[in-house]
């Protein structure tokens, strides 16, 4: 009885949580154009998106704009936390705090401080501040992948290394860098992740001419609802959901079951 | 003079506001297995580090061969470490772990094959080359990284407390391990412990340290039977130590009773500290001597029975392979060269002193 009232429970919340995902797949494959009745299977809309150019030029900028900011995270954020577990606890704690805090901020506040800065440094909006502010966004999501999987490392293996005769440098290459390249690719992918969906801080830093896939929505919608946008959302949302899968597979932590990365963002 | 391979000249090294070593002087001799012993916080790891690179002493020399090290980093000195938690590198197999230091030295792919070979076999680890370091025991990994380390021929082998992960029966199964290597490849081991029996089992000369002082240097039947002060006595093994007068030269007065003892040279009525190990204390039937007391505690510990006896207020401490009762009455008895006199640790309240500037 109790088992059929957990997946009951179980059901509901899913259904509430994906209901609208669903509908809005549906809806891609949906031929007529009204939402109100089925008109059939097609995949005319995909056809449709595929030869708008307005949408294959902001899917261009979205994909530079995600790759670029996530490999300018990746390198600032490793060596962030390479550098933040090297500190004492204290410093090390405040850090934290100061990086945690940017992913919790209301992401509209990030957006207008963020364009008030680009503006108070009489900068143009367009690509470059874009791209900046996705660099800033994401670099606390690669910290907080790498850090834990430094926590983890035997504080001697660096050590080791130098004693065997090896320079600094070729001890980092060959020892830290194999052993926390799972946290490294996890936060990159998290990063790419977090800049391919984000709207609001490109809203406000992008300036006018430039557009990614979600302000590109955003325009047409406004304009009245194509059912090409459908079809644009479903494969962004299943692009973000593979990304997500892969983050979640990469760290294989046999021992530290708490490093996950998830549990280390909800702190 | 000739055969000192590392000379430590006045070492100091403080971490912020407290002072590790307060101008150390040591030296290590060639081939030699020496042992930095003492409780925690003493200053043998840091001593140990100084000697590895790890650490630069805040003033003073680290001679090598006569030339002054103290400025060169790890990876240009003729010494190796086995870290306390073993430190394997874990993405890579046991071969190329081994093989890590050869490598940066640029040695053919065929010396390096041999070397690894030959190191597999020194640790009794023949075949392990392709294994990963997840799929070994604590000791395997140990003796991993002690072929890692030695395969560079080190003069030097510095081990950081590397046993003391391991369980009883393997520690001390590795300690004659260690034994055999040493012997085997000649060269100075440097081993950090805070175990009095390790050190004693394996050392030539064991140093004892404590806050950041030498306490007594020596070979391990001078450290245990003539222990210099208190401190070294109470660290190495059970001991009675008792404030005593030394009345004249060979006879000293024990909690109000006259023990003829064979050392000189303390001056007259010189109040002392004697240790008296519990092996040399001998129980005799009540009266036999002036020291009577009353059995307290027995516990039997395989080879011998632990007892306490209460005499003249003071808890005597008693290991004898004769069981005597609870609540019998005995006479106390030690040998005039079962006890040892000390010098009362004037040092103590310098080295207090020192510690709080």
């Amino acid at each position: 009885m109790n088992k059929i009232l957990h997946k009951i429970y179980l059901f509901l919340i899913l259904l509430f949580l994906y209901a609208p995902i669903a509908t809005l797949v549906v809806l891609s494959f949906n031929a007529s154009k009204t939402r109100a009745k089925w008109g059939g299977f097609t995949f005319k809309w995909y056809q449709a998106l595929f030869q708008n150019e307005v949408i294959l030029e902001a899917f261009y900028t979205t994909l530079l704009i995600a790759l670029l900011s996530a490999l300018f995270a990746t390198i600032i954020g490793t060596i962030a936390a390479i550098a933040m577990n090297g500190m004492k606890k204290g410093s090390k704690a405040a850090f934290m705090a100061v990086t945690n805090i940017p992913m919790l901020n209301a992401e509209i506040v990030t957006g207008i401080s963020l364009m008030l800065l680009f503006i108070s440094f009489g900068m143009r909006f367009g690509f470059s501040t874009v791209l900046f502010a996705h660099i800033t966004f994401n670099i606390p999501y690669v910290i907080l992948s790498v850090l834990p999987r430094l926590k983890q490392m035997n504080p001697s293996t660096f050590e080791a290394a130098l004693d065997l005769g090896a320079s600094p440098v070729y001890a980092f290459f060959k020892v830290i860098l194999p052993d926390i390249f799972p946290g490294i690719i996890s936060g990159f992918l998290m990063a790419f992740t977090m800049s391919l969906d984000d709207f609001i801080i490109t809203h406000f830093t992008k300036g006018p001419g430039l557009d990614t896939l979600s302000t590109k929505i955003y325009t047409e919608l406004k304009k009245g609802i194509k059912p090409e946008m459908y079809s644009l959302s479903t494969l962004i949302f299943i692009t973000v959901l593979i990304l997500l899968l892969l983050v979640n597979k990469t760290p294989k932590d046999k021992k530290n079951k708490k490093g996950s990365l998830q549990e280390e963002i909800i702190l | 003079m000739s055969n000192r391979l590392i000379d430590l000249v006045n070492i100091s090294k403080s971490f912020g506001s407290s002072l590790i070593l307060d101008e150390m002087n040591l030296y290590v001799q060639e081939n030699e297995f020496l042992t930095l012993l003492g409780p925690s916080g003493c200053g043998k790891t840091t001593t140990l580090r100084i000697i590895g690179g790890f650490e630069s002493p805040d003033q003073g020399k680290v001679l090598f061969n006569g030339s002054d090290i103290a400025s060169l980093p790890p990876n240009k000195r003729q010494v190796n470490t086995v870290f306390q938690k073993y430190a394997l590198f874990t993405h890579m197999t046991i071969a190329e772990n081994i093989a890590f230091g050869l490598k940066i030295k640029n040695k053919s792919k065929a010396y390096i094959q041999d070397k690894v070979k030959y190191a597999l076999k020194l640790v009794n680890l023949d075949g392990f080359d392709h294994r990963m370091p997840d799929s070994l025991s604590g000791g395997q990994q140990q003796r991993i990284a002690i072929a890692r380390a030695i395969v560079n021929e080190p003069k030097v082998l510095l081990l950081d407390e590397p046993l003391g992960a391991l369980d009883l029966k393997l520690r001390q199964g590795m300690q004659y391990e260690l034994i055999r290597l040493k012997n085997e490849l000649g060269i100075t081991f440097i081993y950090v412990t805070h175990d009095q029996e390790e050190a004693l089992t394996m050392s030539d000369t064991i140093v004892v340290m404590n806050q950041g002082y030498i306490q007594q240097i020596g070979t391990p039947e001078t450290i245990y039977n003539e222990p210099e002060n208190a401190f070294v006595a109470d660290f190495i093994g059970d001991s009675n130590i008792l404030g005593s007068i030394m009345l004249r030269d060979e006879l000293v007065e024990i909690l109000g009773v006259k023990f003829a003892c064979i050392d000189k040279g303390f001056g007259e009525n010189k109040p002392v500290d004697v240790v008296i190990r519990p092996e040399d204390v001998e129980l005799l039937s009540p009266n036999e001597t002036n020291l009577n007391g009353v059995v307290t505690h027995l516990i039997f510990k395989g080879v011998h029975y632990e007892m306490e006896v209460e005499a003249n207020g003071f808890t005597w401490l008693v290991h004898s392979t004769k069981m005597v009762p609870v609540g019998a009455f005995v006479s106390i008895a030690v040998a005039p060269g079962n006890i040892q006199i000390m010098n009362k640790p004037v040092s103590e309240d310098e080295e207090a002193t020192a510690i709080d500037e």
